[in-house]
């Protein structure tokens, strides 16, 4: 649905993007992941076809953003990283106009507009002017405005910065209700957001794109040690002392994010990859008297898999090779 | 057509606001004044000829009110919504670089022709005590129908260079009053540059509409004049390509 060949832009001596593949397949909800400056607006952008790139080449739905750049802006709905409203419209009538601009039917707009003003939660908002509207509010009118027409293919550059909990959780719900006919791009510098909602994951750092996997893979290949997280009540030393006797485990350390309220010791222990040893670890300190309060696997959240990544491939020179033998 | 719905989007932007109606009252009342001094200067000098005697006059004073209110009205076409953000937008839309500045024009167009409308008044008020002849006000309406096309045409480019209301005002008066003034000392320059220049003035092409003479030449002129401006304004917008959104 989407395909992006070797984009690069450049705005003078800065380059903002450099050759940025990838593809996105119909349907699929992709997490564009990157520190802010990495390239992501720039990337959507193109997408959206707000301006050409320098180099490369980009398809949305069969049609070249360039040039045919009225068609395939036809298909995509795009949400702006600084979403500007028209501040002296309601609700209802910026929408109107949004659907003529995208020349959806009169007769159409009419029909869809109650039940886009419900799904974007703006039902009783639709006679407001913009201008008195929350920040929260307006980011939904955004979030509207880019599924006016039904488009096939959204683009959100960070849809949720900005939200309350409360509001990014219903943000989430509605961009994983549009899954199925709708392709999705969503860019993000949170990560829990990814794990959240995207199928795959896109990351970019420095204008480069560094992996496009799923959440899944990307955790299976950076990780190096499986990691348990324990809460026991007793004596830290012989506790530790117990468990690095046991074959298979690396390392025992306190973790960190615990908080201590009573003589519990919460332990981060490594083990070999891909090796379950809780049954073993749980039996050893039964065995020791000790009181097992807690005892869970952690996964490799995003944020380590992002900070690995950058960290495998910080240097610019290391970065190109590392492109090579990823997974496009 | 996509310019339409622009175009409706700005005049209701326009008369949304208090500053379409501060700046037609500042004209009306500005137009009216003139045409009543004229009149009166007209009729206490002895004139007879309306066309040299009282229309020439009222028209370059009207013209006047155009230089005046007529940035004012093109300042924030574009510089606000570069400054708000909401051209972003725009631009993900599927409507051409073209489209949006017709539509932009076409809104300031129809202002000033709601500006112009009610200036009718004072000749037809006159008309109903002295049945003058139609043909020459008729041809200074076109004149000042021109120029204030041409006017709005500079301020849209204007307007599309800067994010700022007040830079955009400025520079297109600047523009503007340049080609008036140019032609003021007319004898002194020697240099063909500043010739070259003089053939260019704005206001010697509206000269002969507002004595009542049409002539094809300065329509050419007019119409050139704008059609250039308007495709610098495409390009200017095109400038995002290598300058960026923001």
């Amino acid at each position: 649905m989407i395909e992006a060949e070797g984009l690069t832009k450049q705005f003078g001596a800065f380059t903002a993007i450099s050759d940025v593949s990838f593809a996105v397949g119909r349907g699929e909800i992709v997490g564009f992941l990157g520190p802010n400056g990495a390239g992501k607006s720039t990337t959507m952008r193109i997408l959206a076809g707000v301006f050409p790139p320098t180099r490369g080449r980009a398809v949305v739905a069969g049609y070249d953003v360039v040039t045919e750049a009225q068609h395939a802006r036809g298909v995509v709905g795009y949400f702006p990283e600084r979403i500007a409203l028209y501040t002296d419209m309601t609700v209802g009538s910026y929408l109107s106009y949004v659907a003529e601009m995208k020349g959806v039917a009169r007769s159409d707009s009419r029909q869809q507009q109650p039940e886009l003003l419900h799904t974007c939660g703006l039902a009783h908002m639709a006679h407001r002017l913009i201008g008195t509207l929350s920040k929260g509010y307006r980011q939904r009118v955004g979030i509207a405005q880019a599924l006016v027409g039904s488009p096939r293919v959204l683009i959100l550059d960070e849809p949720t910065s900005g939200l309350d909990p409360e509001q990014v959780a219903e943000l989430r719900s509605l961009i994983r209700s549009l899954r199925g006919d709708r392709t999705v791009i969503l860019s993000t510098h949170i990560l829990s957001e990814v794990e959240a909602t995207c199928d795959h994951v896109i990351i970019i750092n420095k204008g480069r794109v560094l992996a496009v996997d799923t959440p899944h893979n990307l955790n299976q290949r950076l990780r190096r040690t499986s990691q348990i997280y324990i809460e026991v009540v007793g004596p830290a030393a012989a506790i530790s002392d117990r468990l690095r006797a046991i074959p298979g485990v690396l390392q025992v350390e306190r973790a960190d994010q615990a908080i201590h309220v009573d003589d519990a010791n919460a332990l981060s222990v490594s083990t070999e990859k891909d090796r379950d040893l809780r049954t073993v670890i749980a039996a050893a300190i039964a065995a020791g008297g000790w009181a097992l309060r807690e005892l869970r696997p952690v996964a490799l959240s995003l944020e380590d898999i992002f900070l690995a990544m950058v960290a495998e491939t910080g240097q610019p020179a290391a970065t190109d090779e590392s492109i090579r033998h990823l997974p496009a | 057509m996509k310019a339409f719905v622009i175009c409706r989007r700005e005049l209701r932007s326009y008369f949304g606001s208090i500053i379409a109606y501060a700046l037609l009252a500042v004209f009306l009342l500005l137009s009216g004044y003139f045409f009543y001094s004229d009149l009166i200067f007209f009729i206490l000098f002895g004139g007879y000829v309306l066309p040299t005697g009282l229309w020439q006059y009222v028209f370059m004073d009207m013209r006047l009110c155009a230089l005046l209110v007529l940035p004012l009205v093109t300042m924030r076409l574009f510089a606000e919504e570069k400054k708000l953000g909401t051209i972003e937008l725009m631009w993900t839309y599927p409507v051409s670089d073209g489209a949006i500045v017709m539509g932009k024009f076409l809104a300031a167009w129809i202002f000033f022709l709601i500006m112009l409308l009610p200036t009718l008044l004072n000749p037809l008020v006159f008309y109903r005590f002295y049945h003058f002849d139609i043909g020459p006000l008729a041809a200074a309406y076109l004149g000042i129908f021109l120029l204030g096309t041409a006017f709005i045409a500079c301020g849209i480019f204007v307007s599309s260079l800067t994010e700022n209301q007040v830079v955009s005002a400025m520079v297109t008066y600047g523009i503007l009053v340049f080609f008036w003034f140019v032609t003021w000392n007319e004898e002194v320059a020697q240099q063909q540059i500043v010739r070259a220049l003089l053939r260019l003035s704005l206001f010697d092409h509206f000269f002969n509409f507002s004595r009542g003479v049409i002539d094809t030449r300065d329509i050419v002129y007019f119409a050139l004049f704008v059609g250039f401006f308007l495709f610098l304004t495409v390009q200017s917008l095109s400038a995002r390509a290598w300058r960026g959104v923001n």
